[in-house]
């Protein structure tokens, strides 16, 4: 959540915001097997924008083209210069992953001169969310172009999560390449998405060997879930622990 | 205090200008404080609401969706007396284009303070996206205003004082003219984006409460909404109409002209309330499931029980329908009213549950139920709509002729 937030220039929260009004492109989610000390055992599961490919909520519903899913790459990019602010791709979102500038950026005295030169800061009134880093993307297609090259070898690009995780719990890679790490292991038996049933196709791959995780990750409310509570979700700044995940872009 | 007399029309009596303005006084400041409440908003930005990443939309959304639904009395009003030439809504047809240009160019002035770059509106016609019913709603809203304001204008070219000027005299005849067309114009660009508004909910792929099958690009609750705004504009402006009546001390319409838009609204209602049954029935048994819900735990959410369903369908759909297409009991002032109150409630309760629970319900299985209070600038910014509309209409009916049988009923 830091590296994210370092890299793509996301603003210290306001003290008067609050866990649903401030900005983290990566929210981690703890959920627990709601069993008993000692044998209670808890779980993170990182949420980012999961880059939907098929039927893309947000990007359907926005009036003013201000979401793109790049062809490309399979990422769907936000134009905050365009955003209306209307918010309708956030009342889209399944994975509530998209976020609202409800002030304008402000960086404490002298540290805006930490910020990346490569991404642009977004106003107040516009809507953001994960994208890959796509400072990191465009960094990269420039140094291939410089060299002489249309493609980008692989891992050239990852985004800042995924080179700050000291647990290396985070694969990125192209999932249309079967021959990838990431492909291979959205493949096995492990791998699971989040609300994979909306039929909207995301992206983002979870990894697990423990059948509550991947239950309490995927179950919606049709599992008991929703009613029953344990499996309670809340705000954690904590490091990621047995809920893996492997972003990965088409 | 001058003597407005001149400026009424003719044949009618209105209260003193003195009782006049201690009515209009309160709302008025009521407005200030709303204006004042959405120049925070405006300037100091969205903050100032109590709405946040989950809780996108509140109570300004529920609001617009709302009023839309119920100033629909004024293109369904249009298409019954141009369209369809039943000359008994002439007697209502001034009020509910006032109405109508109220509750419209209201929401869109709360939608404006809704928006986070309000100075970038014109976006939507710039780079419009064809697929989302956002640009629908927004392209339909705009020109139908447009065209309220030009349906409004000769109502107010009609006054006493203004008419004595000839040219102001010929353009309103020359309007007049138009308002078959406009009435055609404003019915289809109202069916559009009523449907919309429905549409709107109904398409979120990413909200399985809300997400509805439907036929080509239209979920069914595009079709939903247009049939329900149909049958709540004319229990509106019957309830409008009557509350004007009573404050006002005068009679406005002959006794027949309000069941017969009970009776409309009953004959449109029905029909509604078996087509929301069917839709319910196949979410819950189709829908929902295939995204892998079951319906019935959406409904585990306290407040939020299933008691809300049964609200809707029954308490204020099937019951006021029953009563509405009912002769003795629509002829009855007290039946009349209870039953096009409900039908104005429960189009108010259908939005709310579109708008307010759709986002109150997580989608996520480890995340919570979130709930949303307004803050007291959003309030009062919704506050300010309601009494906009009170001072336009109150102006509107002291110095224009928004009922034309008032003066024969007067003699």
């Amino acid at each position: 959540m830091i590296a994210c937030a370092v890299e793509n220039n996301v603003p210290p929260a306001r003290p008067e915001a609050t866990p649903r009004t401030g900005i983290t492109w990566m929210r981690v989610y703890q959920i627990s097997n709601g069993a008993p000390f000692p044998e209670n055992r808890a779980a993170f599961i990182p949420i980012l924008c999961q880059q939907c490919g098929k039927d893309t909520p947000c990007a359907a519903v926005c009036p003013q083209e201000a979401v793109e899913v790049d062809p490309a790459t399979g990422i769907v990019d936000q134009m905050p210069q365009r955003c209306l602010g209307c918010r309708y791709c956030m009342a889209a979102c399944p994975y509530h992953a998209r976020y609202f500038n409800w002030w304008d950026p402000q960086w404490p005295p002298g540290m805006e001169k930490t910020l990346n030169p490569d991404v642009a800061t977004r106003m107040r009134g516009v809507v953001e969310k994960c994208n890959f880093c796509h400072g990191r993307l465009h960094a990269a297609r420039a140094r291939a172009a410089a060299e002489g090259r249309r493609e980008l070898h692989p891992g050239e690009y990852v985004p800042a999560c995924v080179e700050a995780c000291p647990a290396a719990a985070i694969v990125f890679g192209d999932l249309d390449d079967p021959a990838s790490e990431v492909a291979r292991l959205a493949r096995d038996g492990q791998s699971f998405r989040i609300l994979e049933r909306l039929g909207t196709a995301p992206k983002i791959y979870y990894r697990t060997t423990r059948p509550w995780v991947r239950s309490g990750a995927t179950n919606p409310c049709g599992a008991g879930n929703f009613a029953r509570g344990p499996l309670r979700g809340r705000l954690s700044g904590g490091p990621s622990g047995s809920g893996q995940k492997e972003p990965a872009h088409a | 205090m001058p003597d407005d007399t001149q400026l009424m029309p003719r044949g009618v009596r209105r209260c003193s200008p003195h009782q006049f303005l201690l009515w209009v006084l309160p709302w008025s400041a009521l407005l200030a404080f709303g204006l004042y409440s959405a120049g925070l908003c405006l300037v100091k930005g969205l903050n100032q609401t109590n709405m946040d990443n989950r809780f996108a939309f509140g109570l300004w959304i529920f609001l617009d969706l709302t009023v839309i639904a119920l100033g629909a009395g004024a293109f369904f009003t249009g298409f019954l007396l141009y369209i369809l030439k039943k000359s008994e809504f002439k007697a209502v047809i001034n009020s509910a284009v006032v109405i109508g240009f109220i509750c419209y160019s209201g929401a869109v002035a709360a939608l404006l303070v809704d928006v986070g770059q309000p100075l970038r509106f014109w976006f939507t016609f710039w780079h419009p996206n064809v697929h989302s019913m956002l640009t629908e709603v927004t392209f339909c809203i705009t020109c139908y205003l447009i065209v309220l304001c030009i349906e409004y204008v000769p109502i107010v070219l009609k006054n006493r004082k203004l008419s004595q000027i000839p040219s102001f005299l010929v353009f309103e005849f020359e309007l007049h003219k138009l308002m078959p067309v406009l009435a055609g114009v404003g019915t289809f660009l109202s069916f559009f984006h009523q449907g919309s508004l429905g549409g709107l909910y109904g398409v979120l792929r990413g909200r399985p409460f809300a997400f509805r099958e439907g036929f080509a690009i239209w979920p069914s609750t595009f079709f939903l909404f247009i049939l329900s705004a149909a049958a709540a504009g004319p229990a509106f402006i019957l309830l409008t109409t009557w509350l004007v009546s009573k404050i006002s001390g005068k009679p406005l319409v002959r006794p027949e002209v309000l069941p017969l838009l009970g009776r409309i609204s009953g004959i449109l209602l029905l029909p509604y309330i078996l087509l929301k049954s069917i839709d319910t029935l196949i979410w819950i048994d189709s829908t929902s499931p295939a995204m892998g819900f079951a319906a019935h735990q959406f409904y585990a959410w306290k407040p939020f029980g299933a008691w809300i369903l049964f609200a809707e369908i029954v308490v204020f759909g099937l019951l006021p329908a029953l009563i509405l297409l009912r002769r003795r009991l629509r002829e009855s002032p007290a039946w009349l009213l209870s039953a096009a109150t409900l039908v104005c409630l429960g189009i108010a309760l259908n939005r709310f549950v579109m708008t307010i629970q759709t986002l109150a319900l997580p989608t996520l299985p480890f995340d919570p139920f979130m709930s949303y209070l307004p803050s007291w600038q959003e309030t009062a910014t919704f506050l300010a709509v309601v009494a906009y509309g009170v001072l336009i209409y109150s102006f509107s009916f002291r110095y224009l002729t928004l009922f034309p049988q008032e003066k024969d009923l007067s003699c």
